[in-house]
């Protein structure tokens, strides 16, 4: 077991500092309360090579791991970018691997480069409001024609399909009464959104005004069969190979936000006075705060851990999972924590934390939420019969 | 044409250092550092010349503890084509770290010399100048342009009141100001090309250089803290006040 610095961690760690430093926390707070995708600051990332991070080096990326993304990710949100900067991203950042580890040559040449270049980018529509966590429910259609599939059906939540170019869509080419297993008959595509046949209408919501989750209805969307990735029928183990590595993702982005969370509950507690003394010095202040740093530590050490066997081709299902529910609830109570640290000036705007509040429940609530993990939990490693 | 760039790992700008207790420096235990803001602004100009063509190669140079090679790395990353690392745990003061790259210097045989006008943890602005006389070159500091030409070199140099420009031959030392240009960051693909450049370690001894410190720090106090600001009534009291009081007129 090694746990000295790594070098290329802090590279990158402070390479993606420097950049996140010319959008401070006014930056978000404006973003925040306007809305308008942060397009300059997905830009930096472009401009410096960060999209290319996990994509192999013969298509223009940098050939990292899933555990050099997790720094990443992890480093902007710690920022006070939080889920606003990290979302803006995220789906660019590991969201082709699907494309990476499936598709031909030809479509590698012809997908990724554009992706790393800005030129292109990309949603992920998975999720369907009939269908919820049960993703093997999906019932969009992707009906083959000629050489080409017709899409139709509807999604929910797809985040950033107002500005992306691009989706990667899992659909139906199947009836589900006619698959031979569950997991069969759903396929995978990534192909334009072309707007005649795909409304997105943005949904309302609590937090990460900035960028947006839409409902997708698609209406007879016709797919080329180049644009399939992999197999028909196969769509949904293709997607389950990503699965981990995106958990690990955003459970970093939420560590990065309960840092930033707890490092600002900790100076304010430093330096307001109350019954003159620091409101620091108290236990009750101290202790939770104490408790958040050790939580969020725990939470990435889990990261690191399950980063690492993924990265070393082993199991981290598991892991995965867990380091999911640590980031998530860590940087949630840290959050927590921080706005009552804060006293009144916690439910101001001014102070940051409560922006972090909202923004810190997309962790909790996606991609799977963690009654989810714990059932998961409970099956496959406890052994418990199947709850779900 | 080589450019040789010195670089210093300093403590980084965003942090607000402490006094220790005892008085003896800051606390620098557990503090982030970084590569001197006005030396990332030395790379970035050594870069350019190279993209320019008018340099053949870029060598970064820093003095000190083992750490100074993680700030090495980041002006390979910005471009630099190889590092140097003069390692020592001493106290490197202006005139031990001006001796040493006059050292380099012989060595190397660069045409220009480009360092940051001070570092930001002493604040000395004076390594340039003990360079340029221990090598005899002449000096074009606080640069705000530089532009060569064959071998003359021109620099506009940021005075008080103004601005001055000085014709200089090479081989020359610089040192940059802030205006000079806007550094770029290290992207990722350099980040991870860096790491194959070569960074070569040196001793002090190997260089025979004395590195022994001449000044002794006495004492480090925190600055004054800032008085809240007064209202006055009227503009004699405000010219009276200047006067008397703040002593700026
Ligand atoms: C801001 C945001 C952005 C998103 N972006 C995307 C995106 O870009 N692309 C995409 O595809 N999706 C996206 N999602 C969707 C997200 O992945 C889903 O919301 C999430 O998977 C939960 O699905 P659901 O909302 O249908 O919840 P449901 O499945 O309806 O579950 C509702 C609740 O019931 C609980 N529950 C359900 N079944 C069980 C059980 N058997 N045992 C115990 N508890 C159970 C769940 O844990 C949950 O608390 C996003 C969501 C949000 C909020």
């Amino acid at each position: 077991m090694d746990f000295s610095t790594n070098e290329n961690h802090q590279s990158i760690r402070e390479a993606i500092e420097r950049i996140c430093e010319q959008f401070d926390d006014e930056y978000w707070l404006k973003k925040d309360r306007d809305g308008g995708f942060p397009r300059d600051f997905y830009q930096a990332f472009v401009d410096n090579g960060w999209l290319g991070i996990c994509i192999p080096e013969e298509y223009g990326g940098s050939g990292l791991g899933i555990s050099e993304a997790c720094i990443m990710m992890q480093a902007i949100s710690a920022s006070g970018a939080g889920l606003s900067g990290a979302s803006a991203l995220h789906m660019n950042i590991f969201g082709l691997n699907p494309v990476v580890v499936f598709a031909t040559e030809e479509q590698k040449q012809r997908m990724l480069p554009p992706l790393i270049q800005g030129r292109d980018q990309a949603c992920f529509a998975v999720t369907e409001p009939d269908a919820g966590l049960n993703t093997l429910k999906l019932k969009t259609k992707a009906v083959r024609d000629g050489d080409r599939y017709i899409i139709s059906g509807q999604k929910i939540w797809i985040s950033t399909a107002q500005v992306a170019n691009k989706m990667l869509i899992l659909a139906r080419t199947t009836p589900a009464e006619e698959v031979k297993h569950p997991t069969h008959g759903l396929s995978l595509f990534y192909t334009n959104i072309d707007r005649d046949y795909v409304q997105a209408h943005e949904i309302e919501k609590m937090g990460r005004k900035c960028v947006d989750s839409n409902q997708l209805f698609l209406d007879g969307l016709p797919v080329s069969v180049e644009d399939r990735i992999g197999e028909e029928g196969k769509g949904f183990e293709y997607i389950l190979h990503g699965l981990n590595p995106e958990r690990l993702l955003i459970a970093s982005e939420a560590v990065g936000l309960g840092k930033a969370a707890l490092r600002r509950a900790v100076d304010y507690a430093k330096e307001r006075v109350v019954f003159d003394r620091p409101i620091g010095k108290n236990q009750a202040i101290q202790h939770p705060l104490a408790q958040n740093w050790i939580e969020l530590e725990a939470a990435e050490l889990m990261i690191r851990k399950a980063a690492w066997l993924y990265d070393n081709g082993q199991p981290c299902g598991a892991e995965a999972n867990a380091a999911k529910y640590l980031g998530a609830e860590s940087a949630f109570k840290a959050c927590q924590t921080a706005m009552t640290t804060h006293g009144g000036m916690g439910y101001a705007k001014e102070y940051h934390v409560e922006r972090y509040m909202r923004e810190v429940m997309i962790p909790r609530i996606a991609p799977v939420s963690p009654q989810l993990i714990l059932c998961f939990i409970a099956e496959k490693v406890l052994g418990l019969p199947k709850s779900y | 044409m080589k450019v040789l760039v010195a670089v210093k790992r300093v403590v980084d700008y965003n942090v607000k250092v402490r006094v220790k207790a005892d008085q003896s420096g800051v606390d620098i235990a557990d503090v982030k550092f970084s590569m001197n803001p006005f030396d990332e602004i030395a790379i970035e100009e050594a870069v350019r010349l190279k993209e320019k063509g008018v340099a053949t190669e870029v060598i970064a140079v820093s003095m000190g503890v083992a750490q100074c090679q993680e700030t090495l790395r980041t002006a390979l990353a910005m471009g630099a084509d190889r590092a140097i690392h003069v390692q020592s745990d001493a106290e490197l003061q202006p005139l031990a770290v001006a001796k040493l790259l006059k050292a380099i210097c012989d060595k190397e045989q660069p045409q220009l010399v480009i360092l940051g006008k001070q570092a930001i943890d002493d604040d000395c602005n004076q390594t340039g100048q003990m360079l340029a006389a221990l090598a005899g070159w002449s000096q074009g500091t606080f640069a705000s342009k530089v532009e060569i030409s064959g071998s003359d070199i021109s620099v506009i140099r940021e005075v008080d009141g103004g601005l001055q420009t000085v014709a200089l031959k090479l081989p020359a030392i610089v040192t940059t100001d802030l205006r000079l240009n806007e550094p770029r960051y290290a992207t990722l693909p350099n980040i991870m090309k860096a790491k194959k450049k070569p960074l070569d370690a040196v001793t002090p001894e190997a260089l025979g250089v004395d590195v022994t410190p001449r000044l002794k720090t006495l004492k480090v106090t925190e600055p004054p803290k800032r008085k809240g600001g007064i209202k006055v009534k009227t503009i004699g009291e405000l010219v009276d006040k200047l006067k008397n009081e703040a002593r700026v007129i």
